[in-house]
């Protein structure tokens, strides 16, 4: 089989075998991108050869020389980190990001080439991105889902070995799950977020897209650990993952939340849901139908936190010091012409909608309400984790859409994401993995949400179900 | 109409951490533009903020030390808006819940003391600072997240010298504390005044104007006597004051308008998700208690009722740390158990000497130290040598860098007590001044100090001038 293939965990084994050495495998993969990402654009500002940086020489053996490709919102020092955003043109952070630093440290070779997102991550499709979207490898027609589309598809395209992607309310699952791979947002605090350009604060987490669960836990053991750099990190200790994948799930307790396999749903997405959770059962599982009767808000309430501290985290891209500036006699024209011609639509909206629910006199009814509902919703979720060890939901109500289909209606995009925001809100881990194929040959996902801190019960229930299907070893044809 | 300002004081101080609030970027003073910065300071995207513990720890002492309440749970907020001089266009602060509030200062007044009530106390992060050139503006974010403590009091101020008194002790108590140098032409403490005024004996509250760009306490002073002058006179003129940002020209001695405020400001304050809230238990905050140093007031009454000093000289004594140690000091070295020559001694001719080199009786160069001057005191008091030429040997010593004992030795200045050397040069004073011996002879008592000075001069400022004036007296009335 072609080097760029394999799995990050079946490149160590060949390595370690002396089967094959670095350089085959960053040739291999360059000439993966170099053919089949002109149809896919899962890399933006692509030019030439694609490049992938040295190990550090002070790096630890562990993962040297797997290469990995990185969102285009976290910081690589020296490296265009540009968050697919006209504002950000030419954007080199003088520093990396703590996920980056652990990268290098573990001997990875990092890919100067970024991966494509919606801008800032305002999307659930990659079509918000200054360099244009990127297209779903199993139909080139579809998105990859977003905003971590740009990682996802690469994965599934072949074209990065593992990559990371940011979930701010489901940017790393449902782009994972439209493009048939593995995708997982950690615990709030378990990894931290020194370097990741901020969508919104109390909601991103980076986390890994890989091809399957064994990297997918491998890789989340080295980015995971406290950051004195992160004040909200958690100084907690990091599991080892890998252990957890011990392919038994016999008598583990599983929910299944009713609110979610209502109205919306696609019967497709339906009906292989409702196989895999017979699976599940298969292997040992205990389901059982749980009940979080708050899910109906967690839309206008992500959509009211997320934006508000969007509209704050973007005050800053302003021309003064760094990106784009278009010049005017004035400050204040500066300003405006500025953020006018580098934002793009969807993070103008945002902008717009987070002033507004963040001015006086609004404050109370909206973001106060909104920070109230999430307790609630966090507190559903903690009723049914007393008495369930994971929840298990589809990562999306359909599978991939076709570009342009939902461009012109945000609330219609908004919904995507339908099953994935509570997770943020609650701060809640939660994985999707690959569980069969709709008719016309688009991959669904599985998504399974975990008690805080607790990816390893995640990790070893995606990992059986892994290990009794067959999804994860289909590939587009490219 | 008779009408009384009502003035509320804004007061920002640098905290003196070594760091900024939020980085590890150091803090100090007159660096090269720029040379001070980081990710985190200059808000670059990804950055994240973590609180430097130890300047919540100095808001806690600070709030402690002006009687607060501080809060067991606080946070941080955002606080936006757009200026090119803060990098974020938001600024960390504190919105409703400060580090500490419901506190107090007492300020002494010629007719006693008044409270002063502080309304609260918030962290805060600095911005930078905008240099204009010609063609350009330039940023230097040196400063961009240094430490702020922002103190608000109640207007409970009534006029200006009460708001020159508050600051003054609001300085001393934060020295004392050892948290900021409260220095305002380093900018290490800005203070704006927000002043209005009513008719008198009303409890009402006018239009305020906000005063900024004082650049010392007496700029404060002056600026609010010029507002209550132009504003008494706008209300008596029947006209209205405008609610609006004036700052203070120090040049023209007068406030010009900055911009009108038709409208509060909306700064979309929400709480600051970088930074997860603080919980500070009693335990912390009662530990913290006791690091309090003894405060200026009570250090004035300890130094009233441990020395026997009056008020006057207790509070001068101990208008700063520095000075109040020094004069504990050379307290302890002289024997007497009343102090008050040596608190004169420190007041007068230690603080002038002081004063004229731009020192304090602390930090002025006394060859030998307290030991030295404690030892001159004692021989001026015991008689040894008279006070004018001790005073005299101080000024000496000082200036020639040598102890002054051996000033005294070589100069033979011991004060002269022979009656027989007096005797003789009282007698040519006599015999030199008649017309002195006879107004004295005709009842004006105080003809004789005039005497008492040409003994003294003929014996080069030795002479015992109590012993002198006795033997005079003497003379005198004998014949």
């Amino acid at each position: 089989m072609e080097i760029f293939r394999l799995t990050a965990a079946e490149l160590l084994r060949k390595l370690k075998k002396c089967e094959i050495t670095d350089k085959d495998i960053t040739s291999s993969l360059s000439a993966r991108i170099r053919e089949s990402d002109e149809k896919v654009k899962a890399y933006v500002r692509l030019t030439g050869q694609p490049h992938f940086l040295d190990a550090e020489p002070s790096a630890q053996s562990g993962l040297s020389g797997i290469p990995i490709s990185i969102k285009d919102n976290i910081c690589t020092a020296g490296v265009n980190t540009e968050c697919c955003s006209k504002i950000l043109e030419g954007f080199k952070p003088p520093y990396d990001a703590t996920v980056i630093h652990k990268l290098k440290a573990g001997g990875m070779a990092i890919a100067c080439d970024k991966t494509n997102m919606d801008e800032f991550a305002f999307g659930s499709s990659t079509e918000n991105s200054c360099f244009g979207p990127t297209h779903n490898p199993w139909n080139l027609e579809c998105v990859p889902g977003g905003s971590s589309g740009g990682s996802a598809a690469a994965v599934a395209a072949d074209e990065a070995v593992w990559a990371l992607g940011s979930d701010t309310g489901g940017s790393i699952r449902q782009p994972a799950a439209f493009c048939g791979v593995v995708g997982l947002k950690p615990t709030y605090g378990r990894v931290s977020r020194y370097g990741l350009v901020a969508f919104a604060s109390s909601l991103d987490q980076i986390g890994p897209i890989t091809k399957d669960v064994t990297d997918c836990a491998m890789l989340l053991g080295v980015i995971a650990g406290y950051d004195p750099h992160d004040s909200t990190s958690v100084n907690s200790a990091v599991d080892n993952y890998c252990s957890a994948l011990t392919n038994d799930i016999k008598g583990m307790r599983i929910g299944i939340p009713k609110e979610y396999f209502i109205e919306g749903i696609d019967p497709q997405v339906k009906k292989i849901l409702e196989q895999a959770v017979a699976k599940l059962k298969d292997l040992g599982a205990y389901c059982r139908e749980v009940s979080l009767p708050h899910t109906e808000y967690a839309v206008p309430v992500y959509y009211i936190v997320a934006t508000a501290e969007a509209s704050s985290n973007l005050a800053r891209f302003d021309g003064v010091q760094y990106g784009l500036r278009v010049k005017e006699k004035n400050i204040i024209d500066m300003y405006k012409r500025t953020r006018d011609q580098g934002f793009g639509v969807e993070a103008k909206r945002r902008i717009i909608l987070g002033t507004f629910s963040l001015s006086h006199g609004y404050y109370d009814a909206y973001y106060l309400r909104a920070l109230k509902v999430r307790t609630l919703i966090k507190q559903d979720f903690d009723a049914v984790f007393k008495e369930c060890d994971c929840i298990v939901t589809p990562t999306s109500p359909t599978a991939a859409f076709k570009i342009g289909e939902k461009t012109d209606d945000p609330l219609k995009m908004y919904l995507s994401d339908i099953y994935t925001i509570s997770v943020n809100l609650a701060g809640i881990p939660a994985i999707s993995v690959p569980c069969g194929f709709t008719k016309e040959g688009l991959p669904v996902g599985l998504q399974i949400l975990g008690k805080a801190f607790d990816e390893a019960a995640l990790l070893r229930t995606a990992y059986a179900y892994e290990q009794a299907t067959p999804w994860h070893l289909e590939k587009p044809k490219l | 109409m008779e009408y009384e300002p009502v003035i509320g004081l804004e007061v920002h101080i640098h905290l003196k951490t070594k760091t900024k609030a939020f980085c590890g970027c150091s803090t100090e003073f007159g660096k090269s533009p720029n040379a001070q910065t980081c990710p985190v300071c200059l808000g670059f995207p990804g950055s994240l903020p973590v609180l430097n513990k130890v300047a919540l720890e100095y808001a806690i002492m600070v709030g402690l030390a002006l009687g607060c309440q501080v809060q067991e749970y606080t946070k941080f907020d955002r606080k936006h808006y757009y200026y090119p001089d803060l990098p974020k266009n938001f600024q960390i602060s504190q919105y409703d819940l400060p580090v500490s509030k419901d506190g107090f200062l007492d300020i002494y007044l010629e007719g006693g003391s008044k409270r002063i009530r502080i309304k609260r106390a918030h962290l805060e992060e600095d911005a930078g600072k905008l240099i204009h050139e010609t063609e350009v503006t330039l940023v230097d974010f040196n400063r961009a997240g240094v430490a702020l403590l922002e103190i608000v009091s109640e207007p409970d101020i009534n006029s200006p010298l009460e708001a020159y008194e508050y600051l003054t002790s609001l300085k001393s108590i934060i020295e004392y504390l050892g948290v900021s140098d409260c220095d305002m032409e380093k900018g290490s403490l800005r203070c704006d005044a927000n002043i209005s005024m009513r008719p008198k004996g009303t409890s009402g509250l006018g239009t305020k104007a906000e005063l900024k760009n004082m650049n010392s306490f007496k700029g404060v002073r002056d600026a609010l006597e010029y507002e209550i002058e132009r504003q008494t006179e706008l209300l008596n003129d029947g006209k209205p004051v405008i609610q609006e940002t004036r700052l203070w020209d120090a040049k023209e001695l007068k406030t010009f308008s900055m911009r009108t405020k038709e409208e509060a400001k909306d700064y979309r304050y929400f709480p600051e998700p970088d930074l997860p809230p603080f919980i500070i238990s009693k335990g912390t905050i009662d530990e913290m208690r006791k690091t309090i140093p003894e405060l200026p007031r009570e250090k004035m009454l300890r130094f009233m009722k441990e020395y026997g000093l009056n008020e006057y000289d207790a509070r001068q004594l101990t208008s700063s740390q520095e000075n109040a140690d020094f004069t504990e000091r050379c307290f302890r070295k002289y024997p007497d158990k009343n102090k008050k020559p040596v608190a004169n001694w420190l007041i007068g001719p230690v603080t002038s000497l002081a004063s004229a080199a731009n020192l304090t009786i602390a930090t002025l160069n006394i060859p030998g130290g307290e030991d030295e001057l404690v030892k001159l005191i004692k021989l001026a008091e015991a008689g040894i040598i008279s006070q004018l030429v001790a005073k005299d040997v101080l000024q000496e010593s000082t200036a020639g860098l040598k102890i002054s004992s051996a000033i005294i030795q070589e100069k033979n200045l011991f004060q002269i007590s022979d009656t027989g050397v007096l005797d003789a040069a009282i007698g040519e004073a006599i015999q030199e001044n008649p017309k002195s011996v006879e107004s004295y002879k005709s009842g004006k008592e105080n003809a004789v100090m005039f005497l008492v000075g040409q003994v003294m001069r003929k014996t080069g400022g030795k002479a015992n001038p109590k012993l002198v004036q006795e033997m005079l007296k003497r003379r005198l009335s004998d014949g």
